[in-house]
């Protein structure tokens, strides 16, 4: 009852004084809009940078082997035996061997960025391609070391206007069969060259007799959950040991990892980021209590006569208090509209400047809810010792007061 | 039974750098419940911190104030609060109604910090203003209204609560005297219905519509009695000397009238 009467004077007082209350909002309506866009910027870095990741695979690990001379060695069977062993934690694995030393060739034209790749038959369904046009590559292919191979969008565009299927392929002096084109993964055509569009996929025994190795040195694991990335490294990373029992012949990397420390950085860029806009709220809350002051001045015979009439100490503190809190918390909303205002602003003009990047600056709901709060508490901290002054008032005095 | 103000040697003391300012000092008095008293003082007499302490608005240095039985001097400050919201209602000089505020809103202020429910609020608060009234004009804000309107309004807020006592500090002090007629006389029907009514001001011809006057000169009664007698409106020192004297062997002297 009292709260909901308090309430409403507040707001007639903020509403008899306009211009000075906006003016003293204007601190709290900068600091919460900037709060607001921060929070919105680093929750968009951190999508695009998932995004980016999750199309190489956010739940993939990366795993070397040099061994060590070690007098065992880990089989591509052990290897497979490591994922049926830990199905909870890993679902699929793929030897994935680099052939560097040659260059590819179609005709007179050298491909020099393009990456060829030995790998199993279920590679290219882990790595998230589609099948565009022919075949996968088969278990018989590496069993029987075929020289086929699956290749990228790109190079069946630039290479073979599209009809790739049945044609060869060179890498160095080595002639491949090209039995099935993949879907492209990049969106731009014009950024496809070098990335995942720009590949050549052969079977894994082939690239072992290419480079002139008998073991293989490179795998690619997909993780059951990406939320046990740490359960999924132990598991091959203590298969491993037990093989070769030293740390240092092997390395597990995960994805995962990776991104944790992108999103580390980015939210640690994001707090100093909200910490100097936090300043702003700070002002803004001073410049709350500067106006307070004046106004318990200027209301010093109200505040007299309140009291004559039986208001309590209390009863007139909370009508401060509750002034304070609600003209912050109108510049807090103020804030919020704003910020959300400049977020959609930016979020248009960023692919104007910057073409072929977008990212989605969205502050969401616990932003929002937290500035907002914030807001209010800073209008109540600061708005508590102008109104402790009003509550202190000596009804005399201030009835006297001219 | 015991009266409704009782002052029992009644001290305020003020420090004023070396010099003690005695603005009361030992008054004993009572006024019962139902009278209609006019304190009357040149300024400096007293009358103000005489007002001050019955209105609970300060507390008596020493001495004892008993309001309705209760002594004042042990309340806290929440409950001085809560005796001014119940038992007092105040009508000033300068009106003191709150500028930003419509009539109904002025009037009703007691009645939230009394916690009244507001829709009760409202009828109470029209009830009382048509009975001064001022009914037509219920959302008007003050200084759209003469000042013997407003006094009348402020009347109306000291009656909103249907205090036992109505505490009137110079109430025509700001009025011409037609208008400052019609308010007293608004006094003296409060007074008539029950209300116990204190008149504070220096004017003599106002406080001579009050049947009992307490005079106060340098903080101290010199004459409390019938506003008939002469003796009520001394000019001259000597003689307001000589009453002082009397005053001082006599305290309870005319107590009783």
């Amino acid at each position: 009852m009292l709260l909901f009467d308090t309430f409403i004077l507040a707001l007639k007082n903020i509403w008899s004084n306009k211009m000075r209350t906006i003016l003293t909002m204007l601190g709290i309506i900068i600091g919460v809009t900037a709060v607001i866009v921060i929070v919105g910027l680093g929750n968009g870095m951190t999508q695009s940078v998932r995004d980016s990741f999750s199309s190489m695979g956010i739940n993939s690990m990366s795993v070397s082997i040099w061994g060590r001379g070690s007098s065992r060695n880990a089989t591509v069977d052990y290897m497979y035996d490591i994922v049926k062993e830990n199905a909870q934690y890993l679902k699929a694995i793929s030897p994935n061997i680099q052939i560097s030393s040659y260059t590819v060739k179609e005709g007179r034209e050298d491909y020099r960025y393009t990456g060829v790749y030995g790998v199993n038959e279920d590679y290219t369904a882990m790595a998230n391609y589609t099948l565009a046009d022919g075949r996968g590559l088969q278990y018989m292919d590496i069993k029987e070391n075929k020289y086929v191979c699956v290749i990228g969008d790109y190079l069946a565009r630039e290479a073979y206007n599209g009809n790739a299927v049945g044609k060869d392929i060179k890498v160095g002096p080595y002639r491949f069969r090209i039995v099935g084109v993949l879907a492209p993964k990049a969106t731009d055509p014009d950024m496809q060259e070098g990335g995942e569009d720009d590949r050549i996929y052969v079977p894994y025994t082939v690239a072992m007799r290419i480079n002139q190795k008998n073991t293989v040195d490179s795998y690619t694991v997909i993780m059951a959950d990406e939320n046990y990335a740490n359960q999924a490294k132990m598991a091959v990373e203590n298969a491993l040991y037990a093989i070769y029992e030293d740390d240092d012949a092997y390395y597990v990397y995960s994805m995962s990892e990776l991104l944790e420390q992108m999103n580390q950085t980015i939210s640690m860029v994001v707090m100093v980021l909200t910490l100097i806009a936090g300043i702003s709220l700070l002002v803004g809350g001073i410049g709350i209590m500067n106006i307070m002051l004046v106004s318990v001045s200027e209301r010093t015979r109200e505040i007299g006569i309140r009291k004559a009439m039986g208001a309590r100490e209390r009863t007139i503190l909370f009508q401060f208090v509750v002034e304070a809190g609600t003209t912050s918390a109108l510049g807090g909303l103020l804030g919020i509209l704003l910020g959300y205002a400049l977020s959609a602003a930016a979020t248009a003009a960023v692919p104007m400047i910057m073409p072929g990047e977008s990212v989605a600056i969205s502050p969401g709901t616990s932003a929002v809810l937290v500035s907002f709060g914030i807001s209010v508490g800073i209008g109540v901290i600061f708005g508590y010792l102008p109104a402790l002054r009003a509550a202190r008032l000596n009804p005399i005095e201030a009835l006297r007061y001219e | 039974m015991s009266a409704l103000i009782e002052f029992n040697e009644v001290c305020k003391f003020y420090q004023m750098g070396d010099t003690t300012v005695k603005a009361l000092d030992h008054v004993t008095m009572q006024i019962e419940a139902g009278e209609f008293v006019a304190i009357v003082g040149q300024s400096g007499s007293g009358k103000s911190t005489c007002m001050n302490i019955i209105g609970c608005l300060d507390v008596p240095t020493a001495g004892r104030y008993r309001l309705n039985g209760r002594d004042v001097g042990k309340m806290r400050r929440n409950e001085l609060a809560a005796v001014r919201n119940e038992m007092l209602g105040f009508v000033f000089q300068q009106y003191n109604l709150l500028p930003k505020l419509n009539l109904m809103g002025n009037v009703e202020v007691p009645l939230i910090y009394a916690r009244v429910p507001r829709a009760q609020r409202r009828a109470r608060a029209k009830a009382v203003l048509e009975q001064v009234g001022l009914g037509d004009k219920l959302k008007s804000k003050p200084n759209q209204l003469s000042g013997g309107q407003q006094q009348r309004v402020s009347i109306a807020r000291a009656l909103v609560r249907n205090p036992p006592l109505i505490l009137a500090d110079e109430p025509t002090g700001a009025l011409d005297t037609h208008t400052g007629r019609e308010v007293l006389g608004m006094l003296q029907e409060l007074n008539r219905q029950g209300h116990t009514v204190i008149l504070i001001t220096h004017d003599n011809s106002i406080a001579m519509q009050a049947p009992r006057i307490i005079r106060l000169e340098d903080g101290r009664i010199v004459y409390d009695g019938d506003a008939n007698s002469p003796d009520a409106f001394v000019a001259s020192p000597a003689l307001g000397a000589r009453l002082r004297q009397q005053a001082e062997a006599q305290p309870q002297e005319g107590g009783q009238g």
